[in-house]
């Protein structure tokens, strides 16, 4: 009795194994998606989330005449987790397109891992570590979005030339993604002749920044702040309590919604913040305002306006259903047809044309904006040039930026 | 449990099964589920010697898996460039040495205390690994951690192929249950099962109590050396995310659902554990998965507080759950 009682539970597990495993039939594709649904970033990705949904709405579910699946995964920004998350979308779920992740570290380990799967395709979501596309690329692995380097073009050049600042320190977060931008940033900068006194790096989440802010010298010009979110918000208010006054110059995530925000004193010393990225919210073209109405049409509960997490994954599933729309939907032999479709495609998104490097990187325009202060009152980014087209050597020379070094804390030289 | 207990009709059916299953099974299976289920199941066996068995429950046995993981990418080969590149054998071998040492350490330092002093000096360990790793660039590469460790080709065998890699921890689970079955029931583990319920008896007897704790100590380390080394092979990378505090509390939720009372839990709750945590997110939206998680790790231990295996003996052992009552 006990016997036949155990067996049967042994046949219902192996009736589920069998059960679990869903063929895919020909009418339809299957993509995967990933995004930090939980941890730290869960709302960022939940943002993410938000650019699939408003893509899939676009093209109705649909593309290149086949239904589209969407089977989607979490991760928490820890490598472990995404590469958790991928191999289930591939290896049990079967999938033939992957879109995501989300955070940089991430990035680079799905990169790794699509060299051991030729038979599906990568579209990055918006993590934007500089070596996933960079240096020892994956065949298999596409990048519609810039990287964090990409994204600092131009402020470089803006603050030596128009602010005139020459001496200054940075902070951000030690890891790869402020260390791209550090490298972005720092390499117009010190092209130009600027010198950096320090670097200061904290840990994700660091909380008491007095040591920092009393090791900031005092003939320095600005301050370089790469922090992101709270991070950044904790920084500011504690070097504003100390009395600190010099002018700051802002990562791509530095200067949102927490820090435009500001009242009182710290108000009037914010204004006058440059900062870069892929996306500003101010920017009075028509097919940028219109895609921001199409997300607040869509997701009331949303943020004020789209951030640049929805844009990403927006632009990088809008590119997959693009080129499977210019295959009508073909992915046999490998998925080659599909993957020269991607390899050539000019991406019109809500913030200009994206096309890809021979790296399969995005080459995209970049907004310089500074914090300005509206007719009533509020603080926003102001557009203040955009850079066309920047490729993922800053659109220098690549032997030089290659030279450069990986991403580092103290990279690049800057002497 | 009788001796016999180990060639009985079960554990032959579930012998097969678990041969057999690659049969049956995709990679995803395989390696996802199958050979995670068996390294969580060989980690936490380590707890459920020290918990159950000893009644010292360390949140430290991720960071002992970890140095061994971390051991492998320093001293063998990483794509970082790091490595030092020894042979095989011997980075095995050092790596499983260190882990034990600083398990055994953890052993000494933490049996001065009892109960909750124990889980607050282990966590107080594992917490500081986890920031230590992730500052500290010159040994451990930092927030990045390091990847390209790559399982070996053995004897011909590519583990990783995810059949071989699968029989490789199934292997090293089998072993480690059996040895861990074996153990319980010797001289040594009769002791410490003495000194959990009643230590100062137990030194009046002349046992002396504080070698007893720590060898369960080291014992439980080489198994979270296994379970970390199989780890780094199974992921192809370690960085300070794998080690911590969420990994050190997830060994202990798998020995607990499991139940501490019997080597068999660790496995037990390893598979439930393993399979909430892939498959929650089908199950619901995707914003409320981890409620999912975290409800029917509640449902389990509120209506049966030793564990699955505790439920498995009152359903299918009426009489015997009282005679191995909960160790805590």
């Amino acid at each position: 009795m006990k016997l036949s009682r155990r067996s049967l539970i042994g046949l219902a597990v192996v009736g589920g194994l069998l059960s679990s495993t869903v063929l895919a039939s020909a009418e339809t594709i299957k993509i995967g998606t990933i995004a930090t649904l939980e941890g730290a970033f869960a709302v960022l990705g939940k943002e993410g989330m938000r650019g699939v949904d408003m893509a899939l709405k676009k093209w109705g579910n649909k593309a290149g005449g086949k239904d589209l699946v969407i089977i989607r995964s979490s991760s928490d920004t820890s490598p472990d987790s995404a590469i958790r998350a991928v191999k289930k979308l591939v290896e049990q779920d079967g999938v033939d397109i992957v879109v995501g992740p989300l955070s940089g570290s991430e990035g680079l380990a799905i990169k790794e891992y699509a060299k051991t799967k030729p038979g599906v395709t990568f579209i990055n979501g918006l993590s934007a570590a500089q070596d996933t596309t960079l240096r020892d690329p994956a065949p298999n692995f596409f990048r519609f979005t810039g990287d964090g380097a990409q994204w600092m073009a131009g402020l470089g050049e803006y603050v030596y030339k128009v602010k005139g600042y020459r001496n200054i320190v940075t902070i951000g977060e030690d890891y790869s993604f402020p260390y791209t931008m550090a490298l972005g940033f720092l390499n117009d900068f010190c092209n130009l002749g600027g010198k950096v006194a320090n670097r200061f790096w904290v840990p994700i989440g660091n909380k008491d920044y007095s040591t920092i802010v009393a090791s900031i010298p005092d003939d320095i010009d600005a301050i370089w702040v790469g922090l992101g979110g709270a991070d950044a918000v904790n920084f500011l208010s504690q070097y504003e309590q100390a009395g600190g006054d010099k002018p700051l110059i802002g990562g791509t995530i530095t200067v949102d919604q927490s820090v435009l925000g500001s009242k009182g004193r710290r108000k009037s010393y914010v204004v006058g913040t440059p900062s870069a990225g892929p996306i500003a919210d101010s920017w009075d073209n028509p097919v940028w305002q219109a895609w921001k109405a199409d997300y607040k049409a869509q997701f009331p509960d949303g943020f004020p306006t789209p951030s640049l997490f929805a844009h990403g994954y927006f632009i990088s599933m809008s590119a997959a259903l693009t080129a499977l729309d210019k295959v009508k939907g073909d992915l046999s032999d490998g998925h080659a047809k599909y993957r020269a479709a991607l390899t050539n495609l000019v991406l019109d998104t809500p913030t200009g044309k994206v096309s890809l490097d021979e790296n399969r990187q995005g080459i995209t325009d970049i907004f310089l904006t500074e914090v300005t202060e509206a007719k009533d009152g509020t603080l926003y980014n102001k557009v203040i040039k955009i850079i066309p087209q920047v490729n993922q050597v800053m659109n220098g020379d690549r032997a030089k930026f290659l030279a450069l070094g990986r991403v580092g804390r103290n990279v690049p030289a800057c002497k | 449990m009788k001796r016999t207990d180990l060639i009985s009709p079960a554990v032959i059916i579930t012998a097969l099964l678990l041969a057999a299953f690659p049969l049956l099974a995709n990679a995803f299976w395989l390696v996802q589920i199958g050979a995670q289920t068996f390294i969580y199941g060989i980690i936490a066996l380590g707890l459920i010697l020290l918990a159950g068995y000893g009644g010292m429950v360390s949140l430290a046995q991720m960071s002992v898996a970890g140095l061994a993981g971390y051991s492998m990418a320093i001293f063998g080969l990483n794509s970082a460039g790091l490595g030092l590149g020894w042979p095989l054998p011997v980075v095995i071998i050092t790596a499983i040495i260190l882990a034990t040492i600083f398990g055994t350490l953890i052993g000494v330092l933490s049996v001065r205390t009892e109960g909750i002093y124990t889980i607050m000096i282990t966590l107080a360990v594992a917490t500081g690994f986890f920031y230590f790793t992730r500052q500290n660039y010159a040994i451990f590469n930092g927030f990045t951690g390091f990847a390209g460790i790559k399982a070996p080709v053995i004897g011909g065998y590519d583990l990783r192929n995810p059949v071989w890699f699968y029989y490789l921890c199934l292997i090293f689970a089998a072993f480690s249950y059996l040895a861990i079955t074996h153990l319980v029931r010797s001289t040594f583990g009769v002791a410490l099962q003495g000194v959990r319920d009643n230590a100062r008896r137990m030194e009046a007897l002349g046992f002396h109590v504080k070698a007893h704790r720590i060898t369960a100590y080291a014992i439980a380390s080489v198994l979270a050396a296994i379970g970390g080394i199989l780890t780094v092979w199974m992921n192809d990378r370690i960085d300070p995310s794998s080690i911590g505090v969420g990994p050190a509390i997830d060994i202990l939720i798998i020995a607990v659902i499991g139940g501490l009372g019997h080597p068999v839990g660790a496995f037990i709750g390893a598979l439930i554990f393993t399979l909430v945590d892939n498959f929650a997110i089908d199950l619901i939206d995707r914003e409320r998965f981890n409620t999912v998680i975290g409800a029917v790790f509640l449902f389990i231990v509120l209506f049966s507080p030793d564990g699955v295996i505790g439920w498995w003996r009152r359903l299918f052992k009426p009489g015997s759950s009282s005679a191995r009552a909960s160790s805590q």
